[in-house]
């Protein structure tokens, strides 16, 4: 740590800090376009331009005789930073005068309007007038340069931080800039868009709005979005996010910087991949088999298939839960080792949790397994090489996984502490021995293979908790309609062992419930799902996510003790 | 040493049939003082360096031999020299003559100082569109490696040196030597940010020393006459200046414009431009006088015609409000030309010219050009006068806004032509006339 002053304000920074980390700490905003903190440092946008000094041995403070950029100057002890004198001040308003001299000022219809930092900056540090006399340069708005992002050009204002991030991180280098002077501009080869798997991020990285979302393009004003912190669940990196929505409706999912998990980035496959939330097809009401309905079993295998019509508003899920725990209590009592509790892993572990131990409450002979683990491929790594190869290991800036669902670890955590081990399905669906099943879903597509459903057949009792419809859910006796990721609250175990907490964004769709609330009721447990207060519950009953037990998972998570120690362990 | 005495130093065999040739210049001397020097340690050709007072002849005046020193002196891998052939300073052509006429002499400067330096490649950026120069380099380069002055083992002296001649890519700011650099390492030329200065971590991430053309060809003789000689010529330390580093040495002063014999003179340092343009240029031309006066290529700025007796050494022009020496190319205005139009040229040169990094460049440049295009359009107003001089005295590494020195060069020609000729300006802007003269102002 070094003691630095900025504007009169001590405060302790990193060693490592620049003028502008170390003002941050010390609340004090330093202005800047092309620093990025993931990103090499170009100091060619000159907004972070401070005066910098340093306190000699007798304690007096020389000044430098320049203004020199906060983001390229190193503080050591005894640094001073200035952000407010008139030098500085004066030096911010005609950078900000400069950037303004060929901007369009089409904020009315621009996207970035209301997080835009030139329009942030110009009200705290431009002035209101430009001198500027001439006709502004125009340029050709430029929509091919990628499948999922728009140029703007004008708008621009140079700080290529869109150009490093496909040099530096993606490896994929699509962008440049080309011409020279005034005259330059973000551009593509032709023939060759960015298209890399990693292109959204440069949306966010533009800090105005000259590189825009298509798919956010013209769809909400910013400030009626509301934020909600999130973990992506695309793949077991579990992106930190923020689900940003209005109105019930996920307008558009942003990376939030976290360190622990996976810096400052996210994958498009994350980013637009959440439309299946809001899809048509969702089960959007518990179902009942009419048999059940009727409360006469003898009816059943004469209806299978033919569902009783949606239950009134009042009755529908108390009904659809008392149901479904009294049957599922006389199927354990039954024949407890006939009965088998499926678990997803894109389930929480709280929700996890819940099923787990009302199953085994009821009787421990009953069985837990893990549903299938969607894969793709393997790990796609970045930053890619001049021919499209994998970086060196060390060399990894990003990573794609091939495992595509959030949650594996902490699911197993949950099934290993109540079942001794983790059982896959795949491994008991040559013989399955059991009448009755509890199967969650979730997934983001299509899950029950053939060799599933097979396995399953037409049990005594088969209960479906999911988002979809499946040939599972078709035949089910009862069908729980659940919530989506942005729809529930509750904790994510990543590939490293990350423990990170999600927050609901949204309602779900209709009747549907969130599955820890469906899983609270169903328990019969007292109280409304509190993810907060499971956690603390978790972490005192399962010795593996004894992390949780502060209930407080922060912003960037915490990790599990088995992985801290690794961590620790490769680091020395 | 009297002006009348001297005798060219480094145009000295320019015009002798078959200067080009290593036959020739071997005949008249060549290739002793590299001789000399690899009998000599690397770091005692520093100190006949140093001690000679030489300062870089590129534009800046940065004394050669400490800028060698600020090599790392443990280093594993190698070290290279630039050679900065990137004469792009409109009014600039003493590297042409150097290398067309004389490359031996070059040459043989750039294989002592890579001695010197320990550098083991040395790469040569010759601008492209110098294509003459490239080809005389190259046959030159070609006749050298023939007869054991480059490659393995230079002269039985057991010192490898190899010359890479790179053809540049036809931009200014690939003269500033880190955006040198980056051009040399097929990038776009972006002046890098300092520090790092090459002599830590230039060409490649190695250590790199950036010398010009001119300040190698002045190597061979300082080794061959000694400093002492070298200290005869020019003007000493100031004695009440402890930072002045004296202007030592010949200089080659390229001399055009309005005057009736443009070319390229050798002198001594420290001739005044009224001399220059007198004795050496045969006067202002058609019998006029001197309006302004550039003393180094147009990023100095201008000297008015009362300023004409200023020395052009390494201090001169700096005293009398220009940026400094630059390149000592000399370009002469008379008086029946409008220092609306010249701003506006050396405006628009520069607009073009920014690289576009830094953002007081990109657009200050290309704003001062439009307030001077619509000036010359007849619709000024008088507030223009002080947005420019804002705008040039907001720009550039002196107050801190740029990474490098060619916003410097921008702001220089309008702040000396507004301090200078501002009442020009206001009557010009007050007359509210429309200039007919063509673009380029020295064509009339």
């Amino acid at each position: 740590m070094v003691k630095v002053k900025v504007n009169d304000i001590e405060v302790d920074a990193g060693p490592k800090d620049n003028c502008i980390l170390a003002a941050r700490k010390a609340g004090v905003e330093i202005p800047h376009y092309c620093w990025h903190e993931s990103l090499s440092v170009v100091a060619s946008c000159r907004m972070c331009l401070v005066e910098v000094g340093e306190t000699k041995p007798d304690g007096t403070v020389a000044m430098g005789p320049k203004l020199v950029p906060g983001c390229q100057t190193p503080i050591k002890e005894g640094t001073v930073i200035r952000t407010d004198s008139p030098k500085v001040k004066a030096a911010q308003q005609m950078t900000l005068e400069l950037l303004l001299l060929n901007h369009p000022l089409d904020c009315s219809i621009c996207d970035q309007a209301g997080e835009c930092y030139l329009q942030d900056y110009t009200y705290k540090y431009g002035k209101a007038h430009s001198r500027l006399d001439e006709p502004k340069l125009q340029r050709m708005d430029k929509y091919h340069i990628g499948d999922q992002i728009a140029l703007f050009t004008d708008r621009c204002v140079m700080c290529t931080r869109c150009v490093r991030f496909t040099r530096e991180i993606s490896g994929t280098a699509e962008l440049h800039v080309v011409a020279r002077g005034s005259h330059e501009e973000i551009d593509v080869f032709p023939e060759d868009p960015c298209n890399n798997k990693l292109a959204g991020n440069v949306v966010d990285l533009c800090p105005v709005g000259a590189l825009c979302s298509k798919d956010f393009l013209y769809k909400k004003r910013v400030w009626w979005l509301k934020q909600a912190e999130s973990v992506c669940t695309g793949c077991s990196t579990g992106c930190s996010i923020s689900i940003d929505q209005n109105e019930n409706k996920v307008y558009r999912l942003r990376p939030r910087p976290n360190p622990e998990a996976q810096g400052h980035f996210m994958c498009d496959e994350g980013r637009f991949g959440f439309k299946y939330i809001h899809d048509e097809r969702r089960l959007s009401a518990p179902k009942l088999s009419a048999a059940l309905a009727s409360g006469t079993e003898s009816q059943r295998k004469t209806t299978t298939g033919n569902f009783a019509p949606d239950l009134n508003f009042a009755d529908v899920w108390p009904t659809a839960l008392t149901k479904a725990r009294q049957k599922i209590q006389d199927a354990i009592k039954a024949d407890p080792s006939g009965f088998v509790a499926v678990f997803s892993p894109f389930m929480t572990v709280e929700e996890a949790y819940l099923l787990a131990k009302f199953i085994k409450g009821i009787h421990e002979k009953a069985r837990l397994v893990l549903g299938p683990i969607p894969t793709v491929g393997t790990d796609d790594k970045y930053p890619k090489g001049p021919k499209g190869e994998p970086p060196a290991e060390g060399k990894v800036k990003f990573t794609i996984r091939g495992e595509k669902c959030p949650n594996r670890l902490g699911v197993e955590a949950v099934l290993k502490h109540f079942e001794g081990s983790v059982v896959r399905i795949e491994s008991i669906t040559q013989r399955p021995n059991a009448h009755a099943w509890y199967i969650v879903g979730g997934y983001t597509s299509g899950w029950v293979t053939e060799a599933i459903d097979k396995a399953v057949g037409t049990p005594s009792l088969l209960i479906v908790q999911d988002i979809f419809p499946s040939p599972l859910s078709e035949r089910a006796d009862i069908v729980l309609a659940s919530g989506s990721f942005a729809e529930r609250d509750g904790t994510y175990v990543n590939h490293a062992g990350l423990a990170q907490s999600a927050n609901a964004a949204i309602r779900a769709p209709g009747e549907a419930r969130p599955d820890g609330r469906i899983l609270m009721e169903l328990a019969g447990r007292t109280g409304v799902f509190n993810a907060m207060a499971l956690r603390k519950e978790i972490g005192a009953t399962v010795p593996e996510l004894s992390v949780l037990a502060s209930g407080d998972l922060g912003e960037q998570g915490v990790r599990l003790v088995r992985f801290a120690k690794l961590a620790t362990a490769a680091a020395t | 040493m009297s002006d009348s005495e001297f005798k060219p130093v480094l145009l000295g065999r320019v015009g002798r049939p078959d200067s080009q040739s290593l036959a020739s210049y071997r005949a008249d001397g060549g290739y002793e003082a590299l001789a000399k020097a690899l009998k000599m340690a690397n770091t005692e050709v520093i100190d006949v360096v140093k001690s000679s007072g030489l300062r870089g002849r590129g534009g800046a005046g940065f004394p050669t031999g400490l800028k060698w020193t600020f090599l790392p002196k443990d280093v594993n891998g190698p070290i290279y020299l630039c050679i900065n052939g990137d004469e792009s300073e409109p009014g600039t052509f003493n590297n042409r003559v150097l290398i067309e006429e004389d490359p031996h002499q070059v040459l043989e400067g750039i294989v002592i100082s890579s001695f010197a330096t320990r550098a083991t490649t040395a790469y040569f950026y010759l601008r492209f569109e110098y294509g003459r120069c490239y080809r005389v380099l190259k046959q030159a380069i070609d006749e050298m490696y023939a007869n054991n002055l480059l490659g393995k083992n230079i002269l039985g002296s057991g010192y490898d040196l190899d010359i890479y001649l790179h053809r540049g890519a036809c931009a200014y700011i690939c003269g500033e030597e880190t955006g040198l650099i980056e051009s040399l390492e097929g990038k776009r030329a972006w002046p890098r940010i300092k520090p790092p200065f090459p002599a830590i971590e230039g060409a490649f991430r190695r250590p790199t020393v950036v010398n010009n053309v001119e300040t190698m060809a002045c190597i061979p003789h300082i080794m061959n006459h000694g400093p002492e000689w070298f200290q005869t010529m020019g003007i000493p330390k100031d004695p009440n200046n402890p930072r002045d580093a004296g202007s030592y040495g010949p200089k080659l002063y390229c001399i055009s414009g309005h005057v009736n014999k443009p070319g390229l003179v050798e002198l001594p340092m420290g001739i005044t431009a009224r001399e220059l343009i007198d004795k050496h240029a045969g006067g202002v031309w058609k019998g006029r006088s001197a309006k302004a006066v550039i003393p180094g290529g147009i990023s100095m700025g201008f000297m008015s015609s009362a300023e004409l007796d200023t020395p052009l050494d390494f201090n001169g022009p700096g005293r009398v409000g220009c940026l400094g020496l630059g390149t000592a190319a000399v370009v002469v205005i008379d008086d029946h030309t409008s220092m609306v139009d010249v701003l506006y040229n050396a405006c628009r040169f520069f607009a073009h010219e920014s690289c576009g990094q830094c953002t007081p460049c990109r657009e200050g440049t290309a704003w001062s050009t439009k307030i001077l295009e619509r000036i010359r359009e007849g619709r000024g107003k008088l507030s223009d006068i002080d947005t420019l001089l804002e705008i040039s005295a907001s720009i550039g590494t002196i107050p801190g806004t740029t990474i490098c020195g060619l916003a410097d060069g921008a702001a220089w020609p309008i702040k000396t032509a507004i301090n200078k000729f501002r009442g020009e300006f206001e009557e010009y802007i007050k007359s509210g006339r429309r200039s007919e003269s063509p673009v380029l102002a020295g064509a009339h």
